[in-house]
């Protein structure tokens, strides 16, 4: 039995790997958990906000670099990051004036408003796609590793290597940052407690003399940087194709509905919840098994599902939650 | 004396196309109880929503502090100085006790650090749970918890729908205690109640409203003696 | 507001002006040949085909939207469920397929639901401490026992002949007999997913739905077995004749030279009448029974329940139990079109059902035909499909004439060529507009 070794692979290949995507889900997962505790509506253009969000920033990124500027061994998306946000804001912020206001006004059901989200899918994604095309691109020119499978193997003197690259570790450090800011805005700051007093109670809140305009609008702006942050590191991390961001929106939603849809600190435990348990079913143990128990030599990969079935893992997940706690794991608890 | 600190005349009015106030009035002196009792559908909430403009009226004035409020919205009026307490909903459930209270001081451009001692000072029960989420708070604690949101405006007219509707006894008992001490630091309450023998008790005015008009008013003892009064709306 | 005056406005001729304006856009297609239009009736009725089972496709959504309010973002996987069934059909067997693990895999299936038959019962029936655990030990022996079975019988399958088949195959049956079958199988699934996602709140059906349809799709790119996944299964059966066997027939030909066609032209044009037929007959029938039971006491209620959700419950109707009625009914006329496309094409390719263009863009065709009515369903179909296609042609024209003041270089011929891409926004403005401006469409429920 070689515990060293397996812990490593473990390590290497599910939860280094799951905490980066973790980190990027429950940055998605906060943004549709946020415009749903305000806005009350599952927004469906989620997903395409954050291709058109990223389509932004690698825009960006390519003006930075004609201009022979750059942060080396760190991406120089970081510094586009900002403009990405700050344009596609506006955007959001222009389509809220167009198109949702009006149904909000008309207190409408929730479903209509979802509908309407569908329409500016459909916009958004075109944007996208006059914008950058429908093509695979790479735009991480940072430093690839912060140490590589050699470097540990070196150093460590194991079988088994491990890796971490810099995208990975660059995306659980800015998504530390960015809950750490968030749950200090909605704790601690007037308006942040505002936005917590309208998701809870509407009508009491604008007694109160809250600003409904307000809240929705501050709503929009941090759900659009949540939306372009994660999918910035998310290209970061793999590649950007518009496509992957439609498809991400599943695992997303799941995350939101696991934490409870709404509550901030459920959108955070949902996105890791349904990353691990991504990659933990599709994963295949083998090679952990075969350092824990020499003796063993299974038939298959044991692997419980294909990786080509990921998006199902969070189906299920969200099936199961549906079907025994509607309300998710976190509802009724504080932020 | 000049004309009461707020006075509502002769308002008609109601959701959609039929009046469910037809020339109802309702005045409050500084420092006054006002209740307003009646049977079911008398239009008793209608009423002090009309005073607090979520109801639009056909007819009629309202004034406070002498000045015609007729045309403002609820958000306005509390900047002039009224507190709405509604019958249900008056919380933020997911949030602490404080920040309930923090939210109710949202307008407030000053300190508002003594009024919050203030209320603590009035409720100490719930001071003691100012860091726990009101949601998790017992039906009395959290009518407290409203009432305390809503003087955190430190408003001059202090309006209370149904406070007491779903708690016990002793907790009423308590409740209206409290109320009286609001009322004795000068603030008028008007308030709307199920529990017409008790409230009227705590009254120094009280409207008996009957399909939307005044059937009776007079001072809370007065009506609590007219044999009439208690034989139809106080059951004997 | 808006609502009553377009109710006014509702004559019976607005169906028929915009029956009028669709069959003058096909036939402007067919006849005139510009930048603009094709002037080939080939073309003209390739597009009318398609957007008569569009047409069904947007009368099972109207049946989940109109009807009920049940938002299904999951329309592509029913439409891939239906699909499956002219392969297993109506192609021909695959000579031994079945004896390499045919058995084997269908027990495995069997154990599969039935694992799911006996989590159900396990957990309504043990005790409550010890459900949990009876739960997963069902699940995990069930999973263990399918895997053990499933696993070999697809290693099996796959390897039989693996260049020109390696799935299960078909049954060799008539090809229009996949059709109901197409059906039965997006039925099946639908009310398992309603089972769960009904009676709770109205998105959580939409994001349940969004993960179905990526799961079917899923199974039908990555299960070789089934339908070659990427590899596609071409050559499914007609319902109807062949372009050689037309062309090769003297009869034909000469009734072809009659009209003044080539026999190729001709052989094109006859085979796409026959489907238009037989999908018009199809949708007809459709519609018939759709209005037959939306005038009946169970149509009434339909309608009772999504007017007033609450009232209806206090009534003491079922409402969970009448959308899954609905929710399957509408998914087995997807799971139908499904089937329709595929026999059309002759063709399954997994990996051209995408969501935007086969769930979203249907929901386009229903809302802007009236949520609601079937007839305006149908149109709008028809008439988002034509503009579908033709955006892909229009685009680049319109572009080429907007940015004629710039002068030619990179943004001037990167706008035109990405003009296509245009009829996304365009779709998505539409949807926006009408949504916004006439919430009943262009043929609002009477």
């Amino acid at each position: 039995m070689d515990i060293l070794n397996a812990g490593v692979a473990l390590l290497n290949f599910v939860v280094v790997p799951a905490a980066a995507y973790g980190a990027q889900l429950a940055l998605g997962a906060l943004g549709v958990t946020l415009i749903y505790g305000i806005l009350r509506f599952s927004n469906f253009a989620f997903g395409d906000t954050m291709a058109m969000g990223t389509a932004f920033t690698i825009m960006v990124t390519w003006a930075i670099q004609a201009l022979g500027i750059a942060i080396f061994p760190l991406p120089t998306a970081l510094i586009a990051l900002p403009f990405g946000i700050a344009v596609t804001a506006l955007i959001v912020l222009f389509t809220d004036r167009i198109v949702y206001r009006f149904y909000r006004r008309k207190k409408v059901d929730p479903i209509v408003m979802v509908m309407a989200s569908v329409g500016v899918m459909f916009v958004m994604n075109g944007l996208t796609r006059v914008l950058i095309g429908v093509e695979e691109i790479r735009f991480d020119d940072g430093a690839r590793f912060l140490f590589s499978v050699q470097d540990f193997r070196a150093w460590s003197g194991l079988t088994e290597g491990l890796s971490l690259r810099v995208s990975q570790l660059l995306t659980l450090i800015i998504t530390a940052l960015v809950c750490w800011g968030l749950f200090v805005f909605l704790n601690r700051t007037r308006t942040g407690k505002a936005m917590r007093a309208y998701s809870d109670n509407e009508d009491l809140a604008l007694l109160s003399g809250i600003d409904p305009d307000q809240v929705v609008r501050i709503t929009w702006i941090i759900g659009t940087a949540l939306a372009v942050i994660a999918g910035t590191l998310y290209g970061l991390d793999k590649t950007f194709k518009a496509f992957n961001y439609f498809q991400i929106l599943l695992p997303i939603f799941a995350a939101a509905i696991v934490g409870g849809l709404g509550n901030p600190l459920g959108a955070v435990v949902g996105g890791f919840v349904v990353a691990f348990s991504e990659v933990a079913i599709t994963y295949p143990w083998k090679k952990v098994a075969g350092y824990l128990f020499p003796d063993w030599q299974p038939e298959g990969l044991l692997q419980l599902l294909s990786t080509e079935y990921k998006f199902a893992v969070s189906f299920v997940i969200l099936i199961v939650v549906l079907l025994f706690k509607p309300t998710g794991l976190f509802r009724g608890k504080s932020v | 004396m000049s004309a009461p600190y707020l006075s509502a005349t002769g308002m008609r009015g109601g959701y959609g196309k039929a009046d469910i106030l037809n020339d109802c009035t309702i005045t409050v002196d500084q420092g006054q109880i006002a209740v307003i009792v009646g049977p079911n559908g008398a239009g008793k909430s209608t009423a002090m929503k009309a005073v607090f403009g979520m109801l639009n009226l056909r007819e009629g004035e309202v004034r406070l502090a002498g000045e015609d409020i007729t045309a403002l919205t609820p958000q306005q009026r509390v900047h002039k100085g009224m507190g709405f307490v509604p019958q249900t909903h008056n919380i933020f459930p997911n949030m602490t006790v404080e920040e309930n209270l923090q939210m109710g001081a949202f307008i407030r451009k000053d300190d508002y650090s003594g009024t919050l001692a203030q209320v603590y000072e009035l409720f100490p029960a719930v001071a003691d749970k100012r860091r726990q989420n009101a949601g998790e708070l017992s039906g009395g604690q959290r009518q407290q918890v409203a009432v305390g949101r809503a003087l955190m405006t430190q408003p001059r007219l202090l309006m209370l729908d149904e406070p007491t509707a779903g708690v016990s006894p002793i907790v009423m008992d308590e409740l209206f205690d409290r109320i009286i001490e609001i009322a004795r630091t000068g603030i008028s309450i008007l308030m709307v109640e199920q529990n017409a023998r008790q409230a009227l008790e705590i009254a120094d005015l009280g409207y008996v409203l009957v399909q939307g008009t005044n059937r009776y008013t007079d001072t809370g003892e007065a009506l609590l003696a007219n044999p009439e009064v208690r034989r139809t709306f106080l059951g004997g | 507001m808006s609502n009553t005056r377009q109710a006014e406005a509702s004559s019976p001729w607005r169906g028929v002006l915009l029956f009028l304006v669709i069959v003058v856009l096909f036939v402007l297609e067919g006849s005139v040949r510009n930048a603009f239009f094709s002037g080939s009736w080939n073309t003209s009725l390739a597009i009318l085909n398609m957007g008569l089972i569009s047409a069904v496709m947007a009368l099972g959504v109207n049946m989940q939207w109109g009807y009920a309010g049940l938002f299904n973002a999951g329309v592509v996987g029913f439409l891939a469920l239906g699909g499956l069934a002219p392969v297993l059909i109506a192609t021909a067997p695959v000579p031994g397929a079945w004896d390499a693990g045919g058995v084997r895999l269908l027990l495995a299936l069997f154990v599969g639901i039935g694992t799911l038959v006996l989590a159900a019962q396990v957990w309504k029936q043990v005790d409550r401490h010890l459900r949990v655990w009876a739960l997963i030990a069902t699940l995990a022996l069930g999973f263990v026992l399918y895997r053990w079975l499933f696993d070999p019988a697809v290693t099996a399958i796959e390897a039989n002949n693996t260049a020109s088949a390696g799935n299960i195959g078909g049954l060799g049956l008539p090809v229009l007999l996949a059709w109901p079958v197409g059906a039965l199988f997006a039925a099946a699934v639908a009310w398992g997913v309603g089972k769960v996602a009904l009676g709770l709140r109205s998105d959580y059906l939409a994001i349940a739905t969004l993960g179905i349809g990526e799961i079917v799709v899923a199974v039908m790119r990555n299960e070789e077995w089934l339908a070659r996944g990427v590899k596609n299964v071409s050559g499914i059966p007609r319902p109807v004749p062949y372009e050689l066997d037309l062309q090769n027939d003297p009869g034909f030909v000469a009734r072809a030279a009659e009209w003044g066609l080539d026999p190729a032209t001709a052989s094109g044009i006859w085979v796409k009448l026959c489907y238009a037929g037989l999908f018009t007959v199809v949708l007809l029938l459709l519609i018939l029974l759709a209005e037959l039971a939306l005038k009946s006491p169970w149509g009434r209620m339909m309608r009772a329940i999504r007017d007033n959700e609450t009232a209806a419950e206090a009534m003491g109707k079922n409402v969970t139990r009448r959308h899954l009625q609905i929710f399957v009914i509408g998914s087995a006329v997807i799971g139908l079109a499904g089937a329709m496309m595929i026999t059309l094409d002759g063709l399954v390719s997994p990996s051209g059902y995408n969501p935007l263009r086969y769930t979203f863009l249907i929901w386009v065709m229903v809302i802007v035909g009236g949520s609601g009515n079937n007839w305006g369903a149908a149109l709008g179909a028809i008439l988002i499909w034509f503009l579908w296609i033709k955006a892909e042609v229009w685009g680049p024209e319109i572009m080429r004439l907007l940015t004629m003041p710039l002068p030619d270089g990179g943004l001037r011929s990167h706008l035109i060529g990405s003009a296509p891409q245009m009829r996304f926004i365009a779709m998505g403005v539409v949807l926006l507009l009408v949504l916004r401006f006439a919430p009943r469409g262009l043929l609002p429920e009477k």
